[in-house]
């Protein structure tokens, strides 16, 4: 009996238990995709559907998540003093950032994923793919130290206020994912801001004191002395005092492009081996993500293209006035600092928050470029812009598409 | 890091010189070796140009040309190969569903077992009793078929071995007034043959069109080339055109594709002449009245396939119907693939018989985009010049959506098939994929050459927002147009249905 048997044969009824057949649906149409043949219109269909176009959002965004999870341990064991090569302690660094990221994870598909389930089976409709996208970008653009029940809470706002309220998938306005950051920001501004939420481990921890380690690191401990590795030792770890986890925007913003220079190279902040959110220090790889997108076709380079343009128009416009060091700071620079790749990589191109018009993209990416950049550099509170001027622009992402409509339409009903 | 940037700078532009000059080189070394360089792509440099902003190549000197960047070619395995199959129908039918417009249950002028000539009168409909409706074929009325509500689905003649026609006078066109012309074609039968644009319809007789428009050629997936379906029937076409140029205030323009541009199309006379090339649907009507001259609020204007207006023109030239009619039998289930030449109705059974790989087979009257699924008892709608076949896709396929095991046709990047631009897929009816709210990330736009934004548009139509539907553009189209979009649409939503909803309701506000 094959899988497809098994399959066919534990079918839950779908009026008694709508939610047990919901999931069935899911796992069914994710392990053999459906047998339905067109009727009516065209005879033949392209081989693209919306979970095809999804996964390869997922798939670009592997390699960050690769990074991302190394890229924890190592700026743990940076900021503990220990380890100060990137490859040293491979081991520990990759079972540190895994022991911090995959709880993360979890608890974004669980919180997000169930929502999703238990509103499809209200709905009586199959649940929609949007989730998987936004559920592996949560992950990339939080701190590596949030802690889970706040990341739950936002990932509830976002999913039922964001999207559900408003009809679900291609529905939403809000970028899920950024709403859920956005949540954090305002609702809990200490967990996502200052200088210590960036590197785990460190949050919170008086002066004097020592970085520890919790149960799942003393498990790999047995298995590292086994193996006669090194393993997690909280007592060789620096007493903290004093220590920073600034990352280089809050340096630029306080003092200009010295300030970051002295503390990272130019090299580092390329590779991505600094402190910063889970996914977005490392541009090499996401610019492959975003070259893979490109190719695809499943992300639009005009908005990609477009947003690179407005940032850099604004950084010049701020070179020009120069009034902070955090202006002076040369255009080209502002690229190395902060998520801006990630940003308009995989998130301005959300096609359900986008402008849907090829004019509109142009318009709404250059915009997000342009206020962005203005919000890194001149707001006081929090160095970094991209979260809200996507936001922002989602919010008008449908009045630019009702001018480039309009202009449209008038073209038609004018020469009548 | 400054001065990084500016060597790489430095060596991007000292290789854009370095080829720029090759190029260069390349193109003189053409020249004087006699190479066309207007025609061949000599040179490294790939021969850039936009929309309309190209250069006119020497062979669109007889008219305008337009490059459509947009679209989308669906490469399907079985083309048609240049045989002609010897299956035969002897049965034909009428179908008054064909013509859109005519109330469901038409006058009939004959009954079951009654004879008819070619080109004698077979129903018309009861709002319009001018317009007749004629026989394909002479020979026996054998059925009336019905379907629900008791509409006539079918007026079935079982044809005579040898065709005899009815004859007609027809009026010297140098001296007949426009009203006589018309009455003439309304009798004899050829008036259903015209299509009005906006909505599909047949014309009212008082009518006239701004212009008439022509395709005379066909990019949808297999299509039948026309150079054959016409063969032997120049004289015939040539005398349509010349009856449809004193129908309209205009012209009747003719849309030529660039690669038939040295044919006898080009020499046709009483008509402009539009160049195109580009990819599906450059060759539909639509988007060619688009770019010549598109259709704005109360303008009418008339379109025709090829044989239509030869068959008009027989009347001219023959003195008699002629609705002889080759067809393409196309696709990959199909054991040997050409044309048969045969009548308009014709029984599909028969045209197919013997002909078929497997049971397990969709029969489509027309292509896989916008054809009519028919069993073997149906016959072929009134301008369907193609049979294709294709397989069910009726089967679970496990991962489908993540590594589908067949290679399948897509307008994205998502499969490798941008590395094979030549291979030829052999598709099935499976709809890879469950429908989804709509995702707008810009596919429509992408395949479709005109100035419209399909998403808009079909939004607006949910919508029932009348001055929107009409704004955004809803009377430049048909489904004929907007059925790659369908192909394409990551949601598989029925765009077709609703553009023709949208349609109907614009019409009904007329």
């Amino acid at each position: 009996m094959g899988l497809l048997d098994i399959f066919k044969k534990i079918e839950p009824d779908k009026k008694k238990s709508p939610i047990l057949h919901t999931l069935y649906d899911a796992a069914f149409t994710f392990a053999y995709s459906p047998d339905s043949v067109t009727d009516g219109g065209v005879h033949i269909r392209d081989g693209l559907d919306l979970k095809r176009m999804m996964i390869h959002v997922v798939l670009a965004l592997q390699l960050c998540f690769l990074f991302g999870t190394y890229n924890i341990g190592h700026q743990h064991f940076v900021a503990g003093g220990e380890f100060l090569g990137f490859l040293e302690g491979f081991h520990l660094k990759l079972i540190h950032g895994l022991i911090q990221l995959v709880p993360i994870v979890l608890v974004t598909m669980i919180v997000g994923l169930g929502i999703e389930i238990i509103f499809a089976a209200r709905k009586g409709h199959a649940v929609e793919e949007g989730f998987i996208v936004s559920g592996m970008l949560i992950p990339l653009i939080m701190p590596p130290d949030t802690p889970l029940w706040i990341l739950a809470v936002s990932i509830a706002f976002a999913v039922i206020i964001g999207k559900e309220a408003f009809g679900g998938t291609g529905m939403n306005i809000w970028n899920v994912a950024l709403l859920s950051r956005v949540f954090i920001f305002f609702a809990y501004p200490t967990t996502i801001s200052g200088d210590q939420v960036w590197v785990s481990g460190y949050e919170g921890l008086a002066a004097g004191t020592q970085a520890s380690y919790g149960w799942a690191h003393g498990l790999f401990n047995s298995l590292f002395e086994v193996m006669g590795v090194d393993q997690f030792d909280s007592a060789r770890t620096a007493v903290v005092d004093g220590y920073s986890g600034a990352t280089p925007l809050a340096l630029a913003y306080s003092g200009g492009w010295e300030a970051v220079t002295e503390k990272f190279s130019v090299a580092q902040m390329w590779w991505g081996t600094i402190p910063g959110s889970i996914g977005e220090t490392s541009k090499p790889f996401i610019l492959i993500g975003a070259l893979m997108l490109i190719v695809t076709k499943v992300a639009s380079w005009r908005i990609m293209l477009s947003a690179t343009i407005g940032a850099a128009v604004m950084a010049l416009l701020l070179n020009a006035w120069g009034a902070t060091p955090f202006m002076e700071v040369p255009w080209y620079y502002q690229f190395y600092m902060g998520s801006f790749f990630f940003a308009a990589a995989f998130m301005a191109t959300d096609p359900v928050t986008a402008s849907t018009t090829n004019t509109g993209k142009w318009i709404y990416g250059f915009l997000i470029g342009f206020i962005g950049m203005i919000v890194r550099v001149m707001n006081p509170a929090y160095p970094e812009g991209w979260m809200l001027a996507i936001l922002f622009l989602n919010t008008f992402s449908a009045l630019i598409d009702h001018y480039v409509l309009e202009a449209n339409m008038k073209k038609r009903l004018q020469s009548a | 890091m400054l001065s990084t940037t500016l060597i790489i700078i430095g060596v991007i532009l000292l290789l854009a010189v370095i080829m720029n000059v090759s190029d260069s080189l390349l193109q003189i070394e053409a020249k004087k070796s006699g190479i066309d360089i207007e025609q061949e792509d000599i040179g490294i440099i790939p021969n850039l140009s936009f929309d309309g902003g190209g250069k006119k190549p020497a062979f669109a000197a007889g008219g305008s040309y337009h490059k459509l960047k947009q679209g989308f070619d669906i490469k399907l395995a079985g083309e048609a190969t240049h045989d002609v199959l010897s299956n035969q129908s002897s049965t034909f039918a009428i179908r008054p569903m064909d013509y859109r417009g005519i109330a469901p249950i038409p006058k009939l002028f004959v009954e079951v077992g009654q004879e008819v000539k070619a080109g004698e009168p077979l129903f018309f409909n009861k709002a319009t009793p001018d317009i007749i409706y004629p026989a394909p074929v002479s020979g026996e009325v054998v059925e009336v078929r019905r379907g629900a509500k008791r509409a006539i689905s079918d007026v079935v003649i079982l044809a005579d071995k040898k065709i005899t026609y009815h004859t007609v006078t027809a009026p010297d066109l140098t001296k007949a007034t426009r009203e006589e012309l018309v009455a003439f074609l309304m009798q004899s039968g050829v008036w259903p043959m015209i299509n009005k644009r906006p909505f599909d319809v047949v014309p009212a007789q008082d009518e006239v069109p701004r212009d008439i428009f022509i395709s005379t050629f066909d990019t949808a997936p297999l299509a039948p080339d026309t150079m054959i379906l016409l063969a032997g029937k120049e004289k015939d076409f040539q005398a349509g055109v010349n009856v449809l140029s004193q129908l309209t205030e205009g012209s009747v323009h003719l849309g030529i594709q660039d690669i038939a541009s040295s044919s006898w199309l080009s020499t046709v006379n009483n008509a402009e002449k539009h160049y195109f090339s580009g990819k599906h649907p450059t060759g539909n009507v639509g988007v060619q009245i688009h770019h010549i001259n598109p259709i704005r609020s109360n303008d009418t204007v008339w379109t025709l396939g090829v044989q239509e207006v030869a068959s008009i023109g027989s009347l001219f030239t023959k003195g008699y119907l002629d609705t002889s009619r080759k067809v393409a039998l196309v696709g990959d289930e199909f054991q040997s693939t050409g044309y048969v030449e045969t009548y308009l109705g014709a029984n599909i059974g028969e045209l197919v018989k013997g002909n078929l790989k497997s049971e397990n087979t969709r029969i489509i009257a027309g292509d896989v985009l916008t054809g009519r699924k028919v069993n073997t008892e149906d016959f072929i709608s009134a301008t369907t010049d193609q049979i294709t076949t294709v397989k069910e896709g009726d089967y679970n396929e496990f991962l489908g959506w993540l590594v589908p095991i067949a290679p399948r046709p897509s307008t994205s990047g998502t499969f490798p098939n941008f590395l094979f631009p030549k291979h030829k897929f052999i598709a099935d009816t499976n709809t890879h994929g469950e429908q989804r709210a709509f995702v707008a990330s810009g596919q429509y736009e992408s395949v479709l050459p005109m100035d419209i934004y399909p998403t808009h548009l079909v939004k607006a139509i949910l919508a029932n927002d009348y001055e929107r539907m009409e704004g955004l553009g809803i009377n430049e189209l048909s489904e004929e147009d907007i059925a790659i979009c369908e192909f394409a649409c990551v949601s598989k939503q029925p765009l077709q249905k609703i553009l023709r909803q949208g349609l109907d309701m614009m019409r009904e506000q007329l």
